[in-house]
Protein backbone atom coordinates (compact mmCIF):
# COMPACT_ATOMS: atom_id res chain seq x y z
CA UNK A 1 0.00 0.00 0.00
CA UNK A 2 1.63 3.10 -1.20
CA UNK A 3 -0.30 5.84 0.10
CA UNK A 4 0.96 9.92 -1.26
CA UNK A 5 0.09 12.78 0.73
CA UNK A 6 0.99 14.70 -1.76
CA UNK A 7 -1.34 13.57 -4.35
CA UNK A 8 -4.21 14.14 -2.33
CA UNK A 9 -3.26 17.79 -1.55
CA UNK A 10 -3.04 17.95 -5.58
CA UNK A 11 -6.44 16.80 -5.76
CA UNK A 12 -8.17 18.27 -3.29
CA UNK A 13 -9.00 21.69 -5.63
CA UNK A 14 -10.34 19.41 -7.79
CA UNK A 15 -12.19 17.49 -5.21
CA UNK A 16 -14.25 20.79 -4.12
CA UNK A 17 -15.44 21.59 -7.66
CA UNK A 18 -16.73 18.36 -7.80
CA UNK A 19 -18.24 18.05 -4.37
CA UNK A 20 -20.05 21.78 -5.56
CA UNK A 21 -21.34 19.97 -8.88
CA UNK A 22 -22.85 16.62 -6.51
CA UNK A 23 -24.60 19.52 -4.24
CA UNK A 24 -25.90 21.31 -6.68
CA UNK A 25 -27.48 17.73 -8.79
CA UNK A 26 -28.56 16.70 -5.14
CA UNK A 27 -30.55 20.15 -4.45
CA UNK A 28 -31.83 20.29 -7.83
CA UNK A 29 -32.26 16.91 -8.52
CA UNK A 30 -33.91 16.32 -5.28
CA UNK A 31 -36.66 19.46 -5.86
CA UNK A 32 -37.56 17.93 -9.02
CA UNK A 33 -38.16 14.82 -7.11
CA UNK A 34 -40.26 16.54 -4.42
CA UNK A 35 -42.95 18.28 -6.69
CA UNK A 36 -42.64 15.97 -9.74
CA UNK A 37 -43.36 12.68 -7.27
CA UNK A 38 -46.23 15.22 -5.57
CA UNK A 39 -47.82 15.54 -8.99
CA UNK A 40 -48.12 11.60 -10.13
CA UNK A 41 -49.04 10.97 -6.35
CA UNK A 42 -52.17 13.41 -7.21
CA UNK A 43 -52.66 12.12 -10.47
CA UNK A 44 -53.16 8.47 -9.92
CA UNK A 45 -55.50 9.42 -7.32
CA UNK A 46 -57.80 10.77 -9.89
CA UNK A 47 -60.82 8.90 -10.56
CA UNK A 48 -60.64 7.46 -14.19
CA UNK A 49 -58.61 4.40 -15.11
CA UNK A 50 -57.72 6.83 -18.59
CA UNK A 51 -55.15 8.50 -16.60
CA UNK A 52 -54.02 6.80 -13.27
CA UNK A 53 -53.54 3.62 -15.91
CA UNK A 54 -50.64 5.62 -17.79
CA UNK A 55 -49.01 7.16 -14.79
CA UNK A 56 -48.63 4.02 -12.57
CA UNK A 57 -47.27 2.17 -15.90
CA UNK A 58 -44.77 4.64 -16.63
CA UNK A 59 -43.78 5.63 -13.29
CA UNK A 60 -43.62 1.38 -13.21
CA UNK A 61 -41.27 1.53 -15.66
CA UNK A 62 -38.86 4.20 -14.68
CA UNK A 63 -38.43 2.82 -11.14
CA UNK A 64 -37.91 -0.82 -12.09
CA UNK A 65 -34.95 0.00 -14.95
CA UNK A 66 -31.80 1.18 -13.89
CA UNK A 67 -30.86 5.04 -13.61
CA UNK A 68 -27.61 4.72 -15.45
CA UNK A 69 -29.52 3.34 -18.74
CA UNK A 70 -32.01 6.35 -18.22
CA UNK A 71 -29.72 8.43 -18.35
CA UNK A 72 -27.77 7.45 -21.35
CA UNK A 73 -31.31 7.50 -23.27
CA UNK A 74 -31.70 10.90 -22.24
CA UNK A 75 -28.27 11.81 -23.06
CA UNK A 76 -27.62 10.31 -26.24
CA UNK A 77 -31.67 10.45 -27.74
CA UNK A 78 -32.90 13.57 -26.52
CA UNK A 79 -30.60 15.45 -28.94
CA UNK A 80 -31.68 13.09 -31.77
CA UNK A 81 -34.95 14.39 -31.25
CA UNK A 82 -33.42 17.92 -31.03
CA UNK A 83 -33.31 18.75 -27.90
CA UNK A 84 -29.57 19.63 -26.96
CA UNK A 85 -29.23 20.09 -23.33
CA UNK A 86 -25.80 20.44 -21.54
CA UNK A 87 -24.97 17.02 -19.90
CA UNK A 88 -25.29 19.05 -16.08
CA UNK A 89 -29.09 19.14 -16.60
CA UNK A 90 -29.65 16.08 -18.56
CA UNK A 91 -28.48 14.23 -15.24
CA UNK A 92 -30.76 16.49 -13.27
CA UNK A 93 -33.40 15.59 -14.92
CA UNK A 94 -32.89 12.14 -15.33
CA UNK A 95 -32.16 11.65 -11.40
CA UNK A 96 -35.05 13.58 -10.45
CA UNK A 97 -37.43 12.19 -12.50
CA UNK A 98 -35.90 9.07 -11.60
CA UNK A 99 -36.41 9.47 -8.08
CA UNK A 100 -39.85 11.04 -8.55
CA UNK A 101 -41.32 7.43 -9.06
CA UNK A 102 -39.86 6.75 -5.28
CA UNK A 103 -41.26 10.01 -3.76
CA UNK A 104 -44.54 9.31 -5.19
CA UNK A 105 -45.04 6.30 -3.39
CA UNK A 106 -44.08 7.57 -0.23
CA UNK A 107 -46.64 10.47 -0.75
CA UNK A 108 -49.03 7.99 -1.57
CA UNK A 109 -48.35 6.13 1.41
CA UNK A 110 -48.54 9.66 3.34
CA UNK A 111 -51.87 10.41 1.67
CA UNK A 112 -53.36 7.02 2.62
CA UNK A 113 -52.32 7.69 5.91
CA UNK A 114 -54.35 10.87 6.74
CA UNK A 115 -57.85 9.20 8.81
CA UNK A 116 -60.75 8.88 7.04
CA UNK A 117 -61.88 11.45 9.82
CA UNK A 118 -60.10 14.46 8.31
CA UNK A 119 -61.59 13.65 4.73
CA UNK A 120 -65.16 13.25 6.40
CA UNK A 121 -64.67 16.88 8.38
CA UNK A 122 -63.77 18.43 5.32
CA UNK A 123 -67.08 17.30 3.16
CA UNK A 124 -69.08 17.93 6.31
CA UNK A 125 -67.94 21.69 6.28
CA UNK A 126 -68.16 21.75 2.48
CA UNK A 127 -65.09 22.52 1.90
CA UNK A 128 -64.07 22.62 -1.75
CA UNK A 129 -61.76 19.91 -3.45
CA UNK A 130 -58.81 22.28 -3.32
CA UNK A 131 -59.13 23.91 0.24
CA UNK A 132 -59.59 20.40 1.00
CA UNK A 133 -55.97 19.39 -0.52
CA UNK A 134 -53.95 22.19 0.28
CA UNK A 135 -55.38 23.01 3.70
CA UNK A 136 -56.73 19.86 5.25
CA UNK A 137 -55.19 16.82 3.44
CA UNK A 138 -51.24 17.79 2.33
CA UNK A 139 -50.28 19.44 5.33
CA UNK A 140 -50.69 16.62 7.72
CA UNK A 141 -49.49 14.24 4.97
CA UNK A 142 -46.53 15.60 3.89
CA UNK A 143 -45.57 15.83 7.72
CA UNK A 144 -45.31 12.44 8.08
CA UNK A 145 -43.14 11.65 5.10
CA UNK A 146 -40.50 14.12 5.36
CA UNK A 147 -38.35 11.51 7.18
CA UNK A 148 -39.26 8.99 4.47
CA UNK A 149 -38.02 11.85 1.48
CA UNK A 150 -34.80 12.51 3.11
CA UNK A 151 -33.87 8.84 2.92
CA UNK A 152 -34.21 9.55 -0.86
CA UNK A 153 -32.31 12.02 -0.44
CA UNK A 154 -29.61 10.19 0.86
CA UNK A 155 -29.88 7.64 -1.63
CA UNK A 156 -29.67 9.90 -4.34
CA UNK A 157 -26.55 11.42 -3.30
CA UNK A 158 -25.52 8.27 -3.37
CA UNK A 159 -26.33 7.27 -7.27
CA UNK A 160 -24.83 11.53 -8.32
CA UNK A 161 -21.80 9.61 -9.37
CA UNK A 162 -23.85 7.63 -12.28
CA UNK A 163 -23.61 11.24 -13.56
CA UNK A 164 -20.05 11.03 -14.26
CA UNK A 165 -21.30 8.16 -17.47
CA UNK A 166 -22.74 10.94 -19.19
CA UNK A 167 -19.66 13.14 -18.87
CA UNK A 168 -20.37 15.11 -16.00
CA UNK A 169 -17.89 16.38 -13.58
CA UNK A 170 -18.90 15.48 -9.98
CA UNK A 171 -16.83 14.11 -7.35
CA UNK A 172 -16.25 10.20 -8.77
CA UNK A 173 -15.79 12.37 -12.36
CA UNK A 174 -13.48 14.37 -11.17
CA UNK A 175 -11.53 11.57 -9.39
CA UNK A 176 -11.32 9.77 -12.55
CA UNK A 177 -9.92 12.82 -14.75
CA UNK A 178 -7.25 12.91 -11.80
CA UNK A 179 -6.21 9.47 -12.11
CA UNK A 180 -5.89 9.74 -15.66
CA UNK A 181 -3.95 12.82 -15.62
CA UNK A 182 -1.66 11.82 -12.45
CA UNK A 183 -1.72 7.90 -12.63
CA UNK A 184 -2.91 8.05 -8.91
CA UNK A 185 -5.84 5.99 -8.11
CA UNK A 186 -5.78 5.14 -4.43
CA UNK A 187 -6.06 8.75 -3.34
CA UNK A 188 -8.51 10.65 -5.49
CA UNK A 189 -10.86 7.38 -5.17
CA UNK A 190 -10.30 7.01 -1.16
CA UNK A 191 -10.61 10.89 -0.92
CA UNK A 192 -14.41 10.26 -2.55
CA UNK A 193 -15.22 7.38 -0.86
CA UNK A 194 -14.85 8.91 2.67
CA UNK A 195 -16.66 11.99 1.79
CA UNK A 196 -19.75 10.31 0.67
CA UNK A 197 -19.72 7.91 3.68
CA UNK A 198 -19.03 11.57 5.80
CA UNK A 199 -21.87 13.09 3.67
CA UNK A 200 -24.77 10.44 3.94
CA UNK A 201 -23.75 10.22 7.67
CA UNK A 202 -24.22 13.75 8.05
CA UNK A 203 -27.09 13.77 6.12
CA UNK A 204 -28.85 10.69 7.94
CA UNK A 205 -27.83 12.80 11.38
CA UNK A 206 -29.81 15.98 10.01
CA UNK A 207 -32.35 13.91 9.13
CA UNK A 208 -32.88 12.28 12.53
CA UNK A 209 -33.06 16.06 14.24
CA UNK A 210 -35.33 16.51 11.78
CA UNK A 211 -37.55 14.11 12.27
CA UNK A 212 -37.68 14.27 15.76
CA UNK A 213 -39.11 17.44 15.33
CA UNK A 214 -41.92 16.87 13.06
CA UNK A 215 -43.38 13.60 13.84
CA UNK A 216 -44.95 13.41 16.73
CA UNK B 1 -30.44 -4.31 -35.89
CA UNK B 2 -28.67 -7.16 -37.56
CA UNK B 3 -28.38 -10.57 -35.64
CA UNK B 4 -25.30 -10.13 -35.18
CA UNK B 5 -25.89 -7.23 -32.95
CA UNK B 6 -28.91 -8.61 -31.10
CA UNK B 7 -26.48 -11.90 -30.46
CA UNK B 8 -24.13 -9.21 -28.72
CA UNK B 9 -27.27 -7.82 -26.49
CA UNK B 10 -27.78 -11.52 -26.07
CA UNK B 11 -24.62 -11.83 -24.48
CA UNK B 12 -24.75 -8.97 -22.18
CA UNK B 13 -28.46 -10.27 -20.82
CA UNK B 14 -26.17 -13.03 -20.31
CA UNK B 15 -23.63 -11.45 -18.28
CA UNK B 16 -25.89 -9.18 -16.35
CA UNK B 17 -27.96 -12.04 -15.04
CA UNK B 18 -24.55 -14.45 -14.39
CA UNK B 19 -23.49 -10.86 -12.44
CA UNK B 20 -26.85 -10.94 -10.84
CA UNK B 21 -27.29 -14.35 -9.38
CA UNK B 22 -23.30 -14.44 -8.00
CA UNK B 23 -23.26 -11.00 -6.48
CA UNK B 24 -27.27 -11.33 -4.73
CA UNK B 25 -25.47 -14.85 -3.56
CA UNK B 26 -22.90 -13.12 -1.99
CA UNK B 27 -25.50 -9.98 -0.94
CA UNK B 28 -27.30 -12.51 1.16
CA UNK B 29 -24.15 -14.37 3.20
CA UNK B 30 -23.09 -10.58 4.04
CA UNK B 31 -27.14 -9.95 5.15
CA UNK B 32 -27.58 -12.56 7.17
CA UNK B 33 -23.57 -12.63 8.77
CA UNK B 34 -23.83 -9.05 9.60
CA UNK B 35 -27.26 -9.34 10.34
CA UNK B 36 -27.24 -11.53 12.90
CA UNK B 37 -23.93 -10.21 13.90
CA UNK B 38 -25.86 -6.88 15.05
CA UNK B 39 -27.73 -8.98 17.21
CA UNK B 40 -24.71 -10.80 19.04
CA UNK B 41 -24.72 -10.43 22.86
CA UNK B 42 -21.23 -8.97 22.97
CA UNK B 43 -21.03 -5.64 21.85
CA UNK B 44 -17.28 -5.41 20.13
CA UNK B 45 -19.18 -7.66 17.16
CA UNK B 46 -22.49 -5.67 17.15
CA UNK B 47 -20.12 -2.50 16.70
CA UNK B 48 -18.00 -3.84 13.89
CA UNK B 49 -20.91 -4.95 12.09
CA UNK B 50 -22.70 -1.81 12.58
CA UNK B 51 -19.48 -0.78 11.57
CA UNK B 52 -19.43 -2.45 8.00
CA UNK B 53 -22.82 -1.51 7.41
CA UNK B 54 -22.36 2.13 8.48
CA UNK B 55 -19.60 2.09 5.96
CA UNK B 56 -20.38 0.02 3.01
CA UNK B 57 -24.12 1.81 3.09
CA UNK B 58 -22.99 5.49 3.42
CA UNK B 59 -20.41 5.35 -0.05
CA UNK B 60 -22.08 4.69 -3.92
CA UNK B 61 -21.70 1.43 -5.25
CA UNK B 62 -20.09 2.80 -8.38
CA UNK B 63 -17.55 4.32 -6.03
CA UNK B 64 -17.15 0.99 -4.40
CA UNK B 65 -17.11 -0.11 -7.96
CA UNK B 66 -14.19 1.35 -9.38
CA UNK B 67 -12.26 1.28 -5.75
CA UNK B 68 -12.13 -2.56 -6.11
CA UNK B 69 -11.06 -1.96 -9.63
CA UNK B 70 -8.58 0.36 -9.67
CA UNK B 71 -7.67 0.28 -5.52
CA UNK B 72 -7.27 -2.97 -4.37
CA UNK B 73 -4.96 -4.10 -7.57
CA UNK B 74 -1.86 -2.14 -6.31
CA UNK B 75 -2.75 -2.40 -2.58
CA UNK B 76 -2.56 -5.80 -2.73
CA UNK B 77 -0.65 -7.01 -5.57
CA UNK B 78 -3.56 -8.78 -6.83
CA UNK B 79 -6.02 -8.34 -9.73
CA UNK B 80 -9.62 -9.60 -9.57
CA UNK B 81 -11.51 -10.79 -12.99
CA UNK B 82 -14.05 -8.29 -13.90
CA UNK B 83 -16.90 -10.55 -12.96
CA UNK B 84 -15.78 -11.10 -9.45
CA UNK B 85 -14.51 -7.72 -8.87
CA UNK B 86 -18.34 -6.66 -9.95
CA UNK B 87 -19.32 -9.90 -7.74
CA UNK B 88 -17.58 -8.22 -4.63
CA UNK B 89 -18.37 -4.83 -5.00
CA UNK B 90 -21.92 -5.45 -5.73
CA UNK B 91 -22.32 -7.75 -2.96
CA UNK B 92 -20.67 -6.23 -0.23
CA UNK B 93 -22.52 -3.19 -0.76
CA UNK B 94 -26.10 -4.50 -1.25
CA UNK B 95 -25.21 -6.43 1.50
CA UNK B 96 -24.92 -3.77 3.82
CA UNK B 97 -28.60 -2.67 2.79
CA UNK B 98 -29.60 -6.17 3.28
CA UNK B 99 -27.74 -6.70 6.83
CA UNK B 100 -30.57 -4.13 8.13
CA UNK B 101 -33.66 -6.26 6.55
CA UNK B 102 -32.38 -9.26 8.31
CA UNK B 103 -31.40 -7.24 11.57
CA UNK B 104 -35.04 -5.47 11.37
CA UNK B 105 -37.34 -8.74 10.62
CA UNK B 106 -35.19 -10.47 13.62
CA UNK B 107 -36.07 -7.32 15.47
CA UNK B 108 -39.62 -7.55 14.71
CA UNK B 109 -40.27 -11.28 16.32
CA UNK B 110 -42.42 -11.41 19.21
CA UNK B 111 -39.62 -11.33 22.36
CA UNK B 112 -41.84 -14.30 24.08
CA UNK B 113 -40.45 -16.05 21.03
CA UNK B 114 -37.13 -15.49 22.10
CA UNK B 115 -37.63 -15.39 26.06
CA UNK B 116 -39.22 -19.26 25.11
CA UNK B 117 -36.42 -19.86 23.90
CA UNK B 118 -34.59 -18.83 26.74
CA UNK B 119 -36.87 -20.69 29.08
CA UNK B 120 -36.39 -24.05 26.99
CA UNK B 121 -32.91 -23.68 27.55
CA UNK B 122 -31.65 -23.32 24.17
CA UNK B 123 -28.67 -22.24 22.86
CA UNK B 124 -28.13 -18.79 21.59
CA UNK B 125 -27.15 -20.41 18.33
CA UNK B 126 -30.09 -23.08 18.70
CA UNK B 127 -32.46 -20.30 19.52
CA UNK B 128 -31.50 -18.10 16.57
CA UNK B 129 -31.60 -21.12 13.61
CA UNK B 130 -35.12 -22.83 15.06
CA UNK B 131 -36.89 -19.90 16.78
CA UNK B 132 -36.31 -16.58 15.34
CA UNK B 133 -34.76 -17.19 11.56
CA UNK B 134 -37.91 -19.25 10.42
CA UNK B 135 -40.54 -16.98 11.44
CA UNK B 136 -38.14 -13.45 10.76
CA UNK B 137 -37.37 -15.30 7.13
CA UNK B 138 -41.12 -14.90 5.45
CA UNK B 139 -41.08 -11.60 6.69
CA UNK B 140 -37.71 -10.48 5.03
CA UNK B 141 -38.95 -11.58 1.63
CA UNK B 142 -40.55 -8.29 0.16
CA UNK B 143 -37.57 -5.98 1.35
CA UNK B 144 -35.61 -8.53 0.01
CA UNK B 145 -37.47 -8.88 -3.06
CA UNK B 146 -37.35 -4.96 -3.57
CA UNK B 147 -33.26 -5.25 -2.79
CA UNK B 148 -33.11 -7.74 -5.67
CA UNK B 149 -34.31 -4.98 -7.96
CA UNK B 150 -32.50 -2.28 -7.12
CA UNK B 151 -29.48 -4.92 -7.05
CA UNK B 152 -30.45 -6.03 -10.80
CA UNK B 153 -30.45 -1.95 -11.62
CA UNK B 154 -26.73 -1.83 -9.76
CA UNK B 155 -25.42 -4.19 -11.75
CA UNK B 156 -25.66 -1.75 -14.65
CA UNK B 157 -23.07 -0.27 -12.91
CA UNK B 158 -20.54 -2.07 -13.93
CA UNK B 159 -20.67 -1.00 -17.58
CA UNK B 160 -18.89 1.99 -16.97
CA UNK B 161 -15.69 -0.37 -16.35
CA UNK B 162 -15.97 -1.22 -19.61
CA UNK B 163 -18.02 -5.20 -18.43
CA UNK B 164 -19.52 -6.55 -20.80
CA UNK B 165 -23.27 -6.47 -19.45
CA UNK B 166 -26.65 -5.62 -21.10
CA UNK B 167 -25.86 -1.95 -20.20
CA UNK B 168 -22.22 -2.15 -22.19
CA UNK B 169 -23.92 -3.56 -25.25
CA UNK B 170 -26.33 -1.40 -25.49
CA UNK B 171 -23.62 1.39 -25.91
CA UNK B 172 -21.79 -0.88 -28.38
CA UNK B 173 -24.73 -1.19 -30.31
CA UNK B 174 -25.27 2.96 -30.19
CA UNK B 175 -21.34 3.25 -31.85
CA UNK B 176 -22.52 0.54 -34.58
CA UNK B 177 -25.21 2.31 -35.65
CA UNK B 178 -25.05 5.82 -35.16
CA UNK B 179 -28.31 5.68 -33.54
CA UNK B 180 -29.58 5.53 -30.27
CA UNK B 181 -33.21 5.50 -29.23
CA UNK B 182 -33.97 2.16 -30.55
CA UNK B 183 -31.55 0.05 -28.70
CA UNK B 184 -32.10 1.93 -25.66
CA UNK B 185 -36.04 1.35 -25.63
CA UNK B 186 -35.23 -2.07 -25.80
CA UNK B 187 -32.47 -2.00 -23.30
CA UNK B 188 -34.77 -0.76 -20.97
CA UNK B 189 -37.87 -3.01 -21.83
CA UNK B 190 -35.17 -5.98 -21.18
CA UNK B 191 -34.38 -4.93 -17.96
CA UNK B 192 -37.89 -4.02 -17.03
CA UNK B 193 -38.87 -7.46 -18.17
CA UNK B 194 -36.15 -8.94 -15.69
CA UNK B 195 -36.94 -6.94 -13.19
CA UNK B 196 -41.09 -7.96 -13.61
CA UNK B 197 -40.39 -12.10 -13.18
CA UNK B 198 -37.40 -11.32 -10.41
CA UNK B 199 -40.81 -9.57 -8.51
CA UNK B 200 -43.16 -12.87 -9.76
CA UNK B 201 -40.24 -15.05 -8.07
CA UNK B 202 -40.33 -13.35 -5.12
CA UNK B 203 -44.20 -13.52 -4.43
CA UNK B 204 -44.15 -17.23 -5.39
CA UNK B 205 -41.36 -17.57 -3.28
CA UNK B 206 -43.31 -15.17 -0.49
CA UNK B 207 -46.49 -17.19 -0.71
CA UNK B 208 -44.37 -21.21 -0.13
CA UNK B 209 -42.68 -19.66 3.50
CA UNK B 210 -45.36 -18.02 4.66
CA UNK B 211 -47.54 -21.31 4.44
CA UNK B 212 -44.91 -22.71 5.80
CA UNK B 213 -45.45 -20.64 9.03
CA UNK B 214 -49.01 -20.54 8.66
CA UNK B 215 -49.57 -16.97 7.54
CA UNK B 216 -50.85 -15.85 4.23
CA UNK B 217 -48.88 -13.61 1.72
CA UNK B 218 -49.45 -9.48 2.08
CA UNK B 219 -52.17 -8.25 -0.51
CA UNK B 220 -50.02 -6.83 -3.57
CA UNK B 221 -50.95 -3.48 -3.10
CA UNK B 222 -48.62 -2.64 0.33
CA UNK B 223 -46.28 -0.12 -0.53
CA UNK B 224 -42.56 -0.95 -0.99
CA UNK B 225 -40.05 0.71 2.44
CA UNK B 226 -37.52 2.80 1.02
CA UNK B 227 -34.15 0.23 0.21
CA UNK B 228 -32.45 2.57 2.12
CA UNK B 229 -34.58 3.19 5.21
CA UNK B 230 -31.56 4.10 7.89
CA UNK B 231 -34.66 5.24 9.92
CA UNK B 232 -37.72 5.47 8.58
CA UNK B 233 -37.88 1.14 8.37
CA UNK B 234 -36.48 0.37 11.82
CA UNK B 235 -39.09 2.16 13.19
Amino acid sequence: MNWDWSAVADFMPHFWDGLLVTLRVLVIGSLISFVLGLVWALLVRVPSRWVTWPVGAVTEFVRNTPLLVQLFFLFYVLPEWGLTLSALTTGVIGIGLHYSTYTMQVYRAGIEAVPAGQWEAATALNLPLRRTWTAVILPQAIRRVVPALGNYVISMLKDTPMLMAITVLEMLGEARLFSQESFRFTEPLTVIGVAFIALSYLASLLLRALERRLVP
Amino acid sequence: MTPGLWELVLKGVWTTLQLLFFSALLATAVSFTVGVARTHRLWIVRFVAGFYTEVFRGTSALVMIFWVFFVLPPAFGWQLVPMWAGTLALGLTYGAYGSEIVRGALGAVDPAQREGGIALSFTPWQRMRLILLPQAVPEMVPPFSNLLIELLKGTSLVSVMGMGDLAFSGNLVRLALQESAGIYTYLLLIYFVIAFLLTRLMRGLEKRLKAGVGKAARPRTALPEPVDATLGGAR
